[in-house]
């Protein structure tokens, strides 16, 4: 195999478990965003327009769609013949079977594919941002500063700090100590879970690191270790569109900065393009009946109601004299005619039947999922069914196929939440 | 595979006027984010067929452009895949291909080195969706000579296309391309199935005797001494071979049951993805009965018309009845009615292009008003 200077490990197995019921049944890089997009088009562009053409795409929770979604690669020219993407999952070795059992663990268990294609450089990435960045300038930057590690980090301010891993720099941006949420931070400057290594520096870090943890990972075991064997670690300052769509709240938010007149994440310049993988492009058609303001609309719906300010996923069909505002809607849904839907996410293939009501009454924190749900947002879950007159209050979860009975009269109240398993409905 | 493809693609028309000054017929943009090619191509894919060839002569950058890669429609295999002769310049010939006969002849190379029975000839700028296989059922169960594929079509001008006569048997008795006095309604859809060594046969016969045209000196020449059958095709089938038919094709995608046809049903018309983001409509946009490609930003009011992709329209401006191609910027406070828009056309704000509803005005490629 003919050898590579630089090849990117994608780290894509991650649940994403405060985004609910979307990543129940989905891995977090593989939840829609943005109308056509998954969430991890975003990284798996950034690699192929930096002119990285090799990418390790590790996958471990809900791997199904994420990998029927990236394939061969082909839709973001990673079909190469020499390098492109590669699905690592977890796989059974010669005594015993092993899940990755942190980020770091799962390069670790992957040291023969990087070895394949002897690499000078490593770029570690994860699946789980909306972002646009040139990994190469990065890559220049780490060559110039001639160091061992380069960190990418973004300027956070201050009040926000603790939530995030805290790099502490000197002047000249080289890092002298890594704090995970410190509780009184000393510097702004936040780890985007972005690195590159030298591979020789890495391979021997995850192998030593192994022996101590058996989850070993980048952020709590191996850049304070190789900070403690005095390597050269730099931070790399992005000062661009970064979002972590981690949270119900922040995941709404982000889709809501694509529709602004002038976006603060701008999709429709020509330079730097995302890619997605698509089934069938078709156009999308607007009805004599409707009337959209302020949304971005996908491939292949048909629009007869009233949309403000949504993102909408491809194939979806909004029937007429349907009001939805503030709201997201992923792909294949339907919303059948008279229903009203305000500040609501319906995830993939949800059917909405006619006049039901979503997101209205008083705003109450979700009972069972207060720390989830509590930002007014009710969310209706994959392939879910909710059936005519319903009416569905606010911070609440729908999931599955659901009937008029499974209703306490008729409705769901704000901050309720009703589960479909083994065919018996559960209210929460 | 029984059969393989050909498309002819390389042809042109006057009577498409400023549209094909920069792009053959079978690259001109359909129902928002379609080239006209695409739907024969989808047609052979979707057929079984995967070895095609494409004839193209005419301003054929575009084409060639868009068929650069060809796994989109499932082509690009190691058995078959998508092939597109040019006219080249060789020791013994130096011609530009003379007629749509002359054009498969030179390269009969791709003929005689395949080994499917049948082959399947087809034009690159006809829209409809038809299974060649049912075609070629037809064609073996009656053993035919050449099967060609005809539709009966009303209230046209009649004088634009090859007009069929048959007998009861639906044997071909007469066909006249482009008559003044048309003898029948029953028109060629331009699509053939002939055996693969008798197509060979006969442009090497014609050739031998200059006669280059597939249509006037194989099909009419030969109308009664082979055994020439109709295959009557009755679903939705245009040719874009004026500017009335391409206006008129566009707006067929306003009707949900033609649209539906392309669009929802399967199998689907596959095209090159432009991976644009989706179309966004912005505060004071009222989009009414529109079909809108990807990419698009949408300010003012915008009615009963096709837009393609990256199409910008601004604040206040109303586009009624037009066709608006890709990357046309439309400016504030614009009137566009009754018009096409090609590609590329930048119109500043406050201007004003009226055309009538019979005859919609054309904004050529690259202009600035």
């Amino acid at each position: 195999m003919r050898t590579k200077e630089i090849i990117a490990m994608l780290l894509a197995g991650g649940q994403g478990s405060r985004l609910g019921i979307l990543s129940q049944s989905e891995a977090k890089p593989a939840v829609c965003f943005g109308g056509k997009y998954r969430i991890i088009d975003f990284t798996l562009s950034n690699c192929i327009n930096s002119g990285i053409d090799t990418v390790g795409v590790l996958t471990q929770y809900q791997p199904l769609t994420l990998h029927k979604h990236i394939g061969i690669g082909t839709a973001w020219d990673l079909d190469k013949t020499n390098g492109g993407v590669t699905i690592l999952a977890p796989h059974l070795k010669n005594d015993r079977g092993a899940w990755y059992s942190g980020t770091a663990n799962a390069i670790y268990q992957n040291i023969n594919f990087i070895d394949a294609y002897q690499p000078e450089y490593v770029l570690v990435i994860s699946g789980d941002h909306i972002y646009k960045m040139d990994y190469s300038k990065m890559f220049d930057f780490h060559m110039k500063k001639n160091c061992d590690v380069t960190i990418a980090v973004l300027e956070v301010d201050l009040k926000e700090a603790s939530r995030f891993g805290i790099m502490n720099t000197d002047e000249n941006d080289k890092i002298y100590e890594f704090e995970e949420k410190p509780k009184e931070p000393k510097s702004n400057l936040a780890s985007m879970g972005i690195y590159i290594f030298n591979w020789k520096k890495l391979r021997q870090a995850l192998i030593e690191d192994n022996k101590i943890h058996d989850d070993s990972d980048f952020g709590k075991h191996i850049i304070p270790m190789m900070l403690e064997n005095k390597e050269k670690i730099y931070a790399y300052r992005f000062n661009s569109y970064w979002k972590d769509v981690g949270t119900i709240k922040s995941y709404w938010e982000a889709n809501m900065d694509l529709i602004q007149t002038l976006p603060s994440f701008n999709l429709y310049e020509e330079f730097w393009k995302v890619y997605t993988n698509m089934e069938h492009q078709a156009p999308e058609f607007i009805g004599e009946s409707a009337d959209i303001k302020s949304s971005i609309i996908s491939e292949g719906c048909e629009i007869y109601g009233n949309v403000y300010n949504c993102v909408i996923g491809a194939n979806v069909l909004i029937e007429k004299d349907v009001i939805i505002k503030d709201s997201i809607v992923m792909a294949n849904v339907v919303v059948k005619k008279n229903s009203r839907i305000y500040k609501a996410i319906l995830d993939e293939n949800v059917f909405i039947d006619e006049n039901v009501e979503i997101g209205t009454g008083e705003n109450i924190i979700n009972k069972s999922e207060p720390k989830i749900y509590n930002s007014e947002i009710s969310v209706i879950g994959k392939d879910s069914f909710v059936p005519k007159n319903i009416f569905i209050g606010k911070n609440c979860v729908v999931s599955g196929k659901t009937c008029e009975d499974d209703y306490d009269s008729g409705k769901l109240l704000s901050g309720e939440s009703l589960f479909i398993k083994n065919n018996k409905a559960e209210v929460l | 595979m029984r059969a393989l493809g050909i498309i002819l693609a390389g042809g042109s028309s006057d009577r498409l006027e400023s549209l094909v000054d920069y792009r053959a017929a079978a690259a001109m943009p359909i129902g928002s984010c379609y080239r006209a090619i695409d739907f024969v191509l989808s047609n052979m894919s979707n057929s079984g067929i995967n070895k095609v060839g494409v004839v193209t002569q005419y301003n054929s950058q575009s084409l060639q452009n868009h068929l650069s890669s060809e796994k989109w429609w499932n082509f690009g295999r190691k058995s078959g895949g998508l092939f597109v002769f040019s006219p080249f310049l060789s020791g013994k010939n130096s011609f530009w291909f003379r007629g749509t006969a002359d054009a498969i002849y030179q390269n009969l190379a791709f003929l005689k080195l395949s080994n499917e029975p049948y082959v399947i000839i087809a034009s690159g700028n006809h829209v409809y969706k038809l299974n060649y296989q049912d075609v070629l059922e037809f064609h073996v169960k009656n053993k035919a000579d050449i099967t060609l594929v005809s539709k009966i079509i009303n209230d046209e001008d009649l004088c634009n296309y090859g007009i069929i006569k048959t007998d009861e048997t639906g044997k071909i008795i007469d066909f006249e391309e482009k008559p003044l006095e048309p003898q029948s309604n029953l028109v060629s859809m331009g699509v053939y199935i002939i055996s693969r060594t008798l197509l060979i046969n006969l442009l090497e016969l014609s050739i031998a005797c200059n006669r280059y045209n597939f249509v006037e000196d194989i099909i009419i020449r030969y109308r009664k001494k082979l055994n020439i059958l109709a295959y009557k095709f009755d679903g939705y089938w245009k040719n874009i071979n004026c500017v009335k038919n391409y206006y008129d094709v566009n707006m067929d995608f306003l009707n949900s049951e033609i649209r539906n046809l392309f669009i929802k049903k399967m199998p689907f018309i596959e095209t090159k993805p432009k991976d644009e983001p989706p179309a966004k409509f912005n505060l004071n946009a009222n989009a009414k009965n529109v079909l809108v490609g990807s990419g698009s930003i949408i300010n003012g009011e915008i009615i009963n018309s096709i837009v393609f992709s990256k199409v910008y329209t601004g604040d206040n401006s109303s586009v009624k009845n037009s066709v608006v191609m890709d990357k046309s910027y439309i400016g504030n406070n614009c009137i566009v009615e009754n018009a096409i828009i090609d590609k590329e056309v930048i119109i500043s704000d406050g201007k004003k292009i009226i055309g009538k509803k019979e005859k919609p005005i054309i904004i050529a490629r690259n202009s600035v008003i």
